[in-house]
């Protein structure tokens, strides 16, 4: 069965390019894709992962405020219930804050730059690996 | 694709140009002359130089305040000033849902005090100052008011633009907060106000850059941009209070300029004709002053990269000489360092150095519109403005902008035209350097970008409870009374009575939230 996975856009940036871009490289991978759009809040991404049954968030974060917005959406999946879905995080990330990330819960971080293709990659080779208990 | 030769917005391009090209039978009228293909002034910049506007802000008032004055020191013409996004969303910093984002991507500005302080030293009526603020546009536009009025600058004096194009914010840009019918009515209000009490404040510049960014191409660009401003202007041409030339001169345009150098000057000249047609044509105007396409642009942007990143200086160099060969009235240029976080003092100095090199140290400023006549550049302009002109009929005919913005048409062209680059990029097709050409294993640099500091939060929010406490809470009622009451029906300009809140000391999300309870909110299309 294809991995489900819910691209979104938490906090109030409206910079959608990359987070449509990976949506549709995603589902013409073969991931059953659950598109959410901008400006969601942590506790509506955890509710529709929930009831999408996902295995895998997508948050794309070009403001600044990826860590903070990270925390707060593995949060809100825990507190769903959600303890196994994998977070990865893109955006405009600068280096110093990939681990800030990891710390918060993120599985993978996808700076700026990374190629469309390795990113799909990394996204197969997640779905497809046993869970790690989180 | 056949294999010929095409320019990024996929014009089909011979290998030269001859005389055969040239719009025929009419010769191209000079600079300065209608349809302004050739530029706005017959001097073309000898007049008037281009306005070095550097996009900047963030954290606090005062951090920004302190920016704006270094920028203003090394030889910056104007302001520009980035909001952070509850600002344009329509949140006060106290609020719970947004404590990441205060200060972040811009400044916050959440009651007239934070105006006062981010204004500090900086003379209103000397300056011209851009507000790249949509969905509270109004709101921001209001605090200006009101602090001039409290320094005693004349409203005449100010100059500047608010961005106030919520059409893009729906469909590629994200701020919005009301409907599409009520968030016009808005800048309807705003552009007879600024016709009236500040006249020489832009009241709206009608922004492409977003669809550019957010996937559009150079003719999308336009063809989007133009229809947006049919759109504005339809809306005060329908009230009946106005005529074409009351509120014309005071719309301006905001693009972006990409890598492709011909089809951007094209474009602007494409732009330039066409709107002065519609003007003159679709409005009636009789002065030729109302049919002026006045334009800002941005280099940079979503034609910059990470790979290689001190590429991008080169990059944003070539954009901003086909931005003055195209015509610009004001540029922005964009640091190397922009895909990984805010500019250091650093790079946005070199930014501003770059376009300071190009208009003292290249000459090619020194004659009116230097490629008119060009074979090559005379076809592309007419070849652009012929594909503006179908997409906007097409446009026309689905029932024009809001339609395409509510039923997610507009989401669907542009996230297909970013998918197809994406493409093209992928397979080698399109070539960039460090990407798919010349590419160097690298770690990307250890950029010294901009830090947020959390004590400016704090202090921020210390000021907002401040003000909290010792404004009249009889004035913030009986303002915001009037407000509510004004927003209910269709009759009375908003803009007065916002100015009156802003001056109460009423916060930007109270005001918001007076009319989202009146108007409701806008939800988007989610296309993919």
């Amino acid at each position: 069965m294809p991995a489900r996975v819910l691209v979104a856009k938490p906090g109030l940036d409206g910079h959608d390019r990359g987070a449509k871009l990976v949506a549709r490289a995603l589902r013409d991978a073969g991931f059953e894709v659950v598109y959410l759009g901008i400006r969601q809040r942590p506790e509506t991404i955890a509710a529709v992962a929930l009831q999408e049954d996902v295995q895998i968030v997508g948050l794309s974060i070009l403001s600044g405020a990826h860590v903070g917005l990270t925390e707060k959406t593995v949060k809100a999946l825990r507190a769903a219930g959600l303890h196994e879905v994998l977070v990865v995080v893109g955006g405009t990330i600068p280096t110093r804050d990939v681990a800030r990330l990891e710390a918060a819960g993120a599985a993978a971080v996808y700076p700026t730059g990374t190629p469309l293709e390795s990113l799909v990659e990394s996204l197969q080779a997640l779905s497809t690996q046993p869970h790690a208990s989180s | 694709m056949d294999g010929s030769v095409r320019s990024e917005a996929g014009i089909p391009l011979r290998a030269s140009y001859g005389p055969e090209d040239l719009p025929a039978p009419e010769p191209i009228p000079p600079p300065g002359a209608f349809p302004f293909t050739r530029g706005n002034f017959p001097d073309g910049y000898r007049g008037r130089r281009w306005t070095i506007r550097q996009y900047s802000g963030f954290g606090t008032p005062e951090e920004s305040n302190a920016r704006y004055r270094y920028l203003l020191d090394q030889g910056g013409t104007g302001l520009s000033v980035a909001l952070d996004l509850p600002t344009q969303c329509g949140y006060d910093s106290d609020h719970p849902e947004v404590e990441e984002e205060v200060g972040r991507v811009g400044v916050a500005l959440d009651t007239l005090a934070d105006v006062e302080v981010l204004f500090d030293q900086i003379p209103l009526d000397a300056i011209s100052t851009s507000f790249t603020i949509n969905g509270t546009a109004a709101i921001i536009l209001a605090f200006y008011v009101a602090a001039a009025e409290k320094r005693g600058v004349d409203g005449a004096n100010l100059r500047g633009t608010i961005q106030n194009d919520i059409l893009k914010e729906y469909v590629s840009r994200g701020t919005w907060i009301w409907p599409p019918r009520p968030s016009l009515r808005l800048i309807a209000d705003t552009i007879e106000f600024c016709a009236e009490e500040v006249p020489r404040f832009n009241a709206i510049s009608v922004a492409g850059a977003h669809f550019r960014d957010a996937g559009a191409n150079a003719v999308q660009e336009m063809a989007f941009t133009l229809m947006d401003g049919i759109t504005y202007c339809d809306e005060v041409i329908e009230r009946g209070r106005m005529t074409i030339d009351e509120f014309a001169p005071q719309v301006s345009f905001f693009f972006y300029t990409h890598g492709d150098f011909f089809e951007e000057i094209a474009k602007y000249r494409a732009g330039r004709r066409r709107w002065a047609r519609i003007v003159r044509e679709r409005y009636g105007a009789l002065d030729d002053r109302s049919c002026m396409f006045r334009v800002g642009c941005v280099a940079g942007g979503a034609s910059l990269y990470a790979p290689q990143a001190q590429n991008n200086v080169m990059r944003v160099a070539y954009e901003a000489l086909a931005s003055v060969l195209g015509g610009v009235q004001s540029m922005f240029t964009a640091a190397w360092d922009e895909p990984f976080a805010l500019p250091s003092e650093d790079s946005a100095t070199l930014a501003l150095r770059t376009q300071q090199v190009l208009e003292y140290e290249t000459g090619v400023a020194r004659v009116a519109d230097p490629l008119g006549g060009s074979y090559y550049v005379e076809a592309l302009t007419d070849e652009v403005e012929a594909r503006v002109v179908e997409i906007m009929d097409d446009l026309e005919r689905r029932g024009g902008m809001v339609k395409a913005v509510e039923d997610g048409h507009l989401h669907r062209l542009i996230a297909d035209e970013a998918f197809r680059v994406q493409q093209a990029v992928s397979s080698g097709e399109r070539e960039i350097v460090g990407v798919n050409r010349f590419r160097t294993d690298e770690s990307p640099p250890e950029v010294e970008g901009y830090e947020l500091d959390e004590a400016g939060r704090a202090r921020q929010l210390e000021r907002l409870a401040e003000v909290k406490g010792s404004r009249s809470a009889a004035d913030v009622a009986a303002t915001l009374g009037s407000l509510r009451k004004a927003a209910a029906t269709n009759e009375t300009n908003l803009m007065p009575l916002l100015v009156d809140c802003a001056s109460a000391y009423c916060t930007l999300g109270e005001m918001v939230a007076v009319l989202k309870d009146e108007w409701g909110e806008f939800v988007q299309p989610t296309v993919f």
